[in-house]
């Protein structure tokens, strides 16, 4: 089959039906075995268990940069190829990253409680991921603004495209900075400076967050190509009422 | 007169006629510099210390509020699809329509700053600072701003959506802006550092604002 019959709504509505029930399995083997790893870490030495709030912080911040690559990658499609699911992917990912971004600062803020002392501080990464949050929520505004789900689609679009710019500069905030959030320690040149017995479970944490939105993320497709289903028939049979 | 010279005239020519709303940014930017201290308290001190940080909240927040009268009066006459239509590339056309504005709007403000730092109890060395840095930033403000005028350009009750979309985008700006203000004021970092950064966010937006806005025109007029 190829790629492009992903494109026709009903072949990916067909598709991703019969995908769904799996990866949603994959997702909660993932969690499970994370779970298991998460136990077995040892506690920092320094910090303790509350080290390990880590195995949810971290793939959540991940995933909030991550999902606005995927919707930025979904308005290119919009914009420069005219796919047809391209609109749908990016408005169903919206309120998904949303999600991440708030569980991100929430579990770092409580993190930072007991460790720094502090709930919040204005520092470059935390400023930057609450900007990010900001924007995820003037997306969700902007598609809720135009009526016409294909115009909202391309005004959607643009507006991810330029937004794309915040996720660099969360990257690398606190390497150009002097911040209080730790430095780089995975994703850094050099390779990461964490140990394997926490580097595992935070990657097996990271993966099944992954699949997690994968799985939300197909699931909200599927419930946004039924929705316009739904807009297209009420407006057909409204034409007819007044034909009639 | 070419077409772009000609679009330029037209639109500040409008916006400083009866109705066009030139002088009321300057005329918002004082009232927030007074509301400032009336809730922070009179300390001259403390004034004087946030007081880049005032001047510069006033004037971003009076660039945002004047922006729905950039493109959306012209799209709610029709001038707007001759624009689009016309034989100017669209991104030129937008650009000049931002420079229109900037002129009437952000220039003002500009030379507003230092009547209002008076009130703020700024030296004279913080007034400077304070007015290169606007001079520098407004444009990227009015950049910035019209990429979200352009984005909401057709909804009539878009409400706060055009504020929500564009603050966010105007931060790094804001961040600079005052970081230099305040960087020539107490150091220890030195004017140039923050200051050259804030030169390279209003060259970027001066490029990217024009082209974002271009493109949601297009893509919003189908």
């Amino acid at each position: 089959m190829p790629l492009i019959d992903l494109a026709n709504p009903t072949r990916f509505l067909s598709l991703s039906g019969r995908l769904l029930p799996w990866l949603a399995a994959a997702t909660a083997v993932a969690f499970a075995v994370g779970s298991v790893y998460v136990a077995g870490a040892p506690d920092d030495y320094q910090q303790g268990a509350t080290a390990k709030i880590m195995f949810i912080h971290v793939p959540n911040a991940w995933l909030a940069m991550f999902v606005w690559a995927v919707m930025s990658a979904a308005a290119l499609g919009t914009l420069v190829w005219r796919h047809p699911l391209a609109d749908v992917a990016a408005k169903a990912a919206a309120p998904l990253g949303a999600a991440f971004t708030f569980l991100a600062l929430v579990t770092g803020s409580l993190w930072g409680r007991p460790m720094w002392g502090t709930y919040w501080v204005w520092d470059a990464r935390l400023t930057s991921v609450l900007v990010l949050f900001i924007m995820y929520l003037g997306l969700i505004a902007l598609w809720r603004t135009v009526e016409d789900p294909a115009r909202a689609g391309r005004a959607a679009a643009i507006l991810t495209l330029v937004g794309a710019i915040n996720l660099p500069i969360i990257k690398f905030s606190v390497d150009w900075w002097n911040t209080l959030h730790q430095p780089a320690s995975v994703f850094r040149a050099g390779g990461p400076t964490m140990s394997a017995s926490f580097l595992i479970p935070l990657l097996v944490m990271a993966l099944a967050f992954t699949l997690l939105f994968v799985t939300l993320h197909l699931a909200a497709m599927r419930n946004e190509i039924l929705r316009r289903r739904v807009r297209t028939l009420q407006m057909m049979q409204a034409q007819a009422a007044v034909g009639a | 007169m070419t077409t772009l010279g000609a679009l330029l005239l037209r639109d500040v020519r409008l916006s400083v006629r009866i109705g066009g709303g030139a002088l009321m940014g300057v005329l918002f930017f004082l009232i927030v510099v007074t509301l400032v201290p009336l809730a922070a308290g009179p300390d001259l001190a403390l004034l004087a210390r946030i007081g880049p940080a005032i001047l510069w909240l006033g004037a971003l927040l009076a660039s945002l509020l004047t922006l729905d009268r950039l493109l959306a009066a012209d799209h709610d006459d029709g001038s707007l699809d001759l624009v689009l239509m016309g034989r100017a590339p669209l991104e030129l056309a937008v650009a000049t329509k931002a420079l229109a504005h900037w002129l009437t709007t952000g220039l003002p403000l500009v030379i507003a700053a230092p009547v209002l730092g008076l009130f703020l109890n700024l030296s004279p060395t913080a007034i400077g600072a304070v007015m290169l840095t606007l001079l520098v930033g407004t444009p990227a403000l009015t950049a910035t701003g019209l990429i979200g005028a352009a984005l909401a350009v057709a909804l009539r009750r878009g409400g706060l959506l055009l504020p929500v979309l564009v603050l966010p985008l105007t931060v790094p700006v804001l961040v600079f802006g005052v970081a230099s203000a305040n960087a020539a004021v107490v150091g220890p970092v030195p004017f140039g550092t923050p200051f050259t950064i804030l030169c390279a966010v209003t060259l970027v937006s001066l490029v990217v604002g024009p082209f974002a806005a271009a493109a949601a025109l297009r893509h919003g007029m189908e």
